[in-house]
């Protein structure tokens, strides 16, 4: 029936598909609908830059008017990927700009960016309207400033988690007083900014609805901002402490007072430096709020975090840091009835933990907060018996990421390994997509994975299993799984080969300290043409012998459409 | 990852130098223990591979992002104090000396600094090849345990060490290590 419809019937029902994965399925359907929705599509989805090329992209989508590109695979964030591995945006930016694509959004992540790419890219295309840079490096303020100038329709800069080098060049005061359309503005990952160039590019945005600022603001100028800016809906503060000198009160009050006005503020996060006396003056807001983010604030302790979290009743997704304690979860248990999303990251990671969270913390948890889906805890030991509860009281995780500081830890009160806590939470949430596991783990955990965790698509794995019998239950039975990685765990060449179709319908493996050698990857790359099969070796050894023999210290292969990447270092090995 | 020039035994976590001397009792319920030692307790443990680090130490655990690391650890301790002065001991020097650990990059770092506050050489020398070297640089942890200088990443080392002390060689041998809640004191440098 649908072959009827002319083109563009056809295009203005794709216009309601927005999903990538769902735009990608539409474009498998017939050659018709691969045509449409290739000429009108604009948002493109690319989980891994080297899977295709920047030509590719262009002849395939020449609308493409929204690009989302990552780069390093994600143990880089934990320093298992070494300096100039790869990841480079030029390429795409300059393909893109020599091609005219009418690029309106970029989002970035993982990725090496310079300065010239982003001179380049505010040069390039007029529309722009939004720049997203998540956990990328590698440019200063200079090509800050470059964004400002040049992009006279910026709506977006969110700098999310990035290292960048500053210049003395007060970027900020780059935006022209032409300037007027910024909706969302992101630097708290700088570490200086100019105070009055942001009052003024504050004043002469109406439509900011995100400001997230950084620790170089102090209050006094967080409240003329807020006067300024009553109507934001996303706040992140800078600075949150009071100089003890006479102004106090009075900058106390009138903050108190200009709060009180902000009745948009719907998440708020930041507090990267704060004096827990001032807190008090957010209270009015926390009613209202639905996210909450105090993972950077670990200025506040345990018990005044808990009086704050009492006036957030309506919490649906909430940020902290294991000061909290099991306590203090117990008091979000009771508060937040809305919660869906928990993250509670570790203050001390080599301390003694004594404010750290328990199983205790969690069970407590799960039973208050039965919407919760999605969970990254960091606690110091977790038992079965809890793990077992939290199944039971929330079957609908979608997340569910546990890291016991301690790796190999058993249950400490049966010294069991910590299967089948893992089991029941795989078994109960027929909806998991995301798992990392830690604590003992023995292969059991991982039939269990295999067998109920259908939907599952990534999976992380650390310091667990006995044989390679665990991470064939996986590949067997996780069916809709993308992006597996593996370290220090005894999985070898057997399980990496049994199947090795499985990883054209994955986007990556990374298997670093375990058990694969070199010729076990010459064999799977021999084997599979359309994987790169990278090693990374790092070490100077002149007395690596290439043996196949060779255990290999890190691994990681990904499906793409283009070979052998050409900016590979040299301490990187394609094998072909 | 790896330690150049060291074995494996150097980055196992047990009380006692490097190069040789007696084997020391871990006691079962110290938390510093080597992933053999916890994988030997389980029946159905049957690996006899072990970890190349301890699991404590491993490089990129806890799995927190850099940006993470750099910007939210310690913070309350930054706060107060943005420096980490502790006391440094020589064996045979007249004095103490004190050094702040924040202001330096890592045991490199560190080692020159110390080189020059004792006007003595050798100290680099010392973090890359202990078994030989003339001094044995040490350091007092939370838990009050002397441990080598070099073991662990650096910002793991700068929260934990409490106090540092330069050993000669000679004195090294004879140096009792004890277990966290021992009687005796053994004869640790005050």
């Amino acid at each position: 029936m649908m072959n009827y419809f002319p083109d563009e019937v056809l295009e203005h029902v794709f216009d309601f598909v927005t999903s990538h994965r769902d735009r990608n399925a539409v474009s498998l359907v017939c050659k018709l609908w691969y045509r449409v929705d290739r000429f009108s599509r604009q948002r493109v989805f690319i989980g891994n830059c080297y899977a295709i090329s920047p030509e590719r992209l262009i002849a395939r989508f020449p609308g493409v008017k929204a690009l989302t590109l990552k780069g390093k695979p994600h143990f880089a964030d934990f320093n298992l990927v070494p300096q100039d591995w790869g990841g480079y945006v030029q390429p795409w930016i300059e393909a893109l700009a020599r091609s005219r694509i009418g690029l309106e959004e970029l989002r970035l992540k993982r990725m090496v960016v310079s300065d010239e790419s982003l001179d380049v890219l505010s040069r390039s295309f007029t529309n722009f309207k939004s720049l997203v840079l998540v956990s990328c490096e590698g440019f200063t303020t200079d090509g800050l400033a470059a964004i400002a100038a040049n992009c006279r329709f910026l709506r977006e800069l969110d700098l999310q988690e990035n290292e960048i080098e500053e210049k003395k060049n007060h970027w900020l005061g780059c935006f022209p007083d032409s300037c007027m359309s910024l909706v969302s503005l992101n630097f708290a990952c700088l570490k200086e900014i100019n105070l009055a160039a942001l009052e003024r590019l504050v004043a002469r945005n109406p439509n900011l609805r995100s400001l997230k600022l950084n620790r170089a603001v102090p209050l006094e100028v967080l409240q003329r901002i807020l006067m300024r800016a009553p109507q934001l809906v996303d706040l992140g503060t800078g600075s949150f402490v009071l100089d003890h000198d006479s102004d106090d009160s009075e900058t106390y009050r009138k903050l108190r007072a200009t709060i009180l006005k902000c009745r948009s503020i719907r998440h708020l996060s930041g507090f990267l430096e704060v004096a827990p006396r001032c807190l008090p003056a957010i209270y009015p807001i926390c009613l209202y709020l639905t996210y909450l983010n105090l993972s950077y604030a670990a200025g506040i302790h345990g018990s005044e975090l808990i009086k704050l979290i009492r006036h957030c009743g309506k919490l649906q997704r909430l940020w902290i840091l294991d000061c909290i304690g099991d306590k203090g979860l117990e008091v979000v248990a009771s508060t937040c009835k809305d919660l869906q999303e928990l993250r509670v990251f570790p203050s001390d990671p080599f301390g003694a933990g004594h404010d750290a969270v328990t199983e205790t913390g969690l069970v407590a948890i799960s039973s208050g907060c039965p919407k919760l889906n999605s969970l990254l805890y960091f606690c110091q030991q977790m038992t079965n018996a809890a793990l077992i509860a939290v199944a039971k009281n929330c079957p609908n995780f979608i997340r569910f990421r546990l890291c016991i500081l301690d790796p190999t830890k058993p249950d400490p009160v049966t010294m069991q390994p910590l299967d089948e806590g893992f089991g029941a939470i795989v078994q109960s949430s027929k909806r998991l997509r995301r798992l990392s596991l830690s604590g003992l783990l023995t292969d059991r955990v991982f039939l269990y994975i295999g067998m109920y965790a259908e939907q599952l698509e990534m999976l992380s794995i650390a310091f667990a299993g006995e044989s390679d019998k665990g991470m064939l239950y996986v590949l067997n039975g996780c069916k809709k799984l993308r992006k597996l990685e593996i370290r220090d765990s005894p999985f070898g060449d057997s399980a990496l080969l049994r199947d090795v179709g499985k990883y054209e319908t994955m986007r990556s493996l990374w298997m670093s300290s375990c058990e694969v050698t070199l010729g076990g990857c010459k064999t799977l790359a021999e084997k599979m043409p359309r994987l790169n099969v990278e090693i990374i070796n790092e070490n100077d050894q002149m007395e690596f012998v290439h043996e196949d023999s060779q255990k290999v210290e890190k691994m990681y292969l990904y499906r793409t459409l283009v070979g052998p990447r050409k900016d590979a270092p040299e301490f990187v090995w394609t094998l072909e | 990852m790896e330690k150049e020039g060291l074995g494996l035994e150097i980055t196992e976590l047990r009380l006692g130098l490097p190069g040789g001397s007696a084997p020391i009792l871990v006691d079962k319920n110290e938390k510093k223990r080597v992933f053999s030692d916890i994988s030997g307790d389980h029946e159905n443990s049957s690996t006899d591979w072990k970890l190349t680090q301890t699991k404590n130490q491993a490089v990129g655990w806890p799995p927190v992002c850099s940006y993470r690391r750099k910007n939210s650890f310690q913070e309350k301790d930054r706060l107060e104090t943005s420096k980490m002065y502790v006391k440094v001991s020589m064996d045979g020097a007249p004095f103490l000396r004190k050094v702040d650990l924040s202001m330096h990059k890592g045991y490199s770092d560190l080692a020159v600094a110390l080189e020059k506050l004792f006007d003595c050489f050798g100290i680099g020398e010392s973090l890359k090849d202990a078994e030989n070297s003339e001094q044995v640089p040490i350091y007092e942890d939370k838990d009050g345990d002397w441990m080598l200088v070099g073991d662990v990443p650096w910002e793991m080392f700068i929260e934990s060490c409490k106090r540092l002390r330069i050993m000669k060689r000679s004195e090294a041998k004879g140096f009792g290590l004890q277990p966290k809640g021992s009687d005796y004191k053994g004869n640790v440098a005050k």
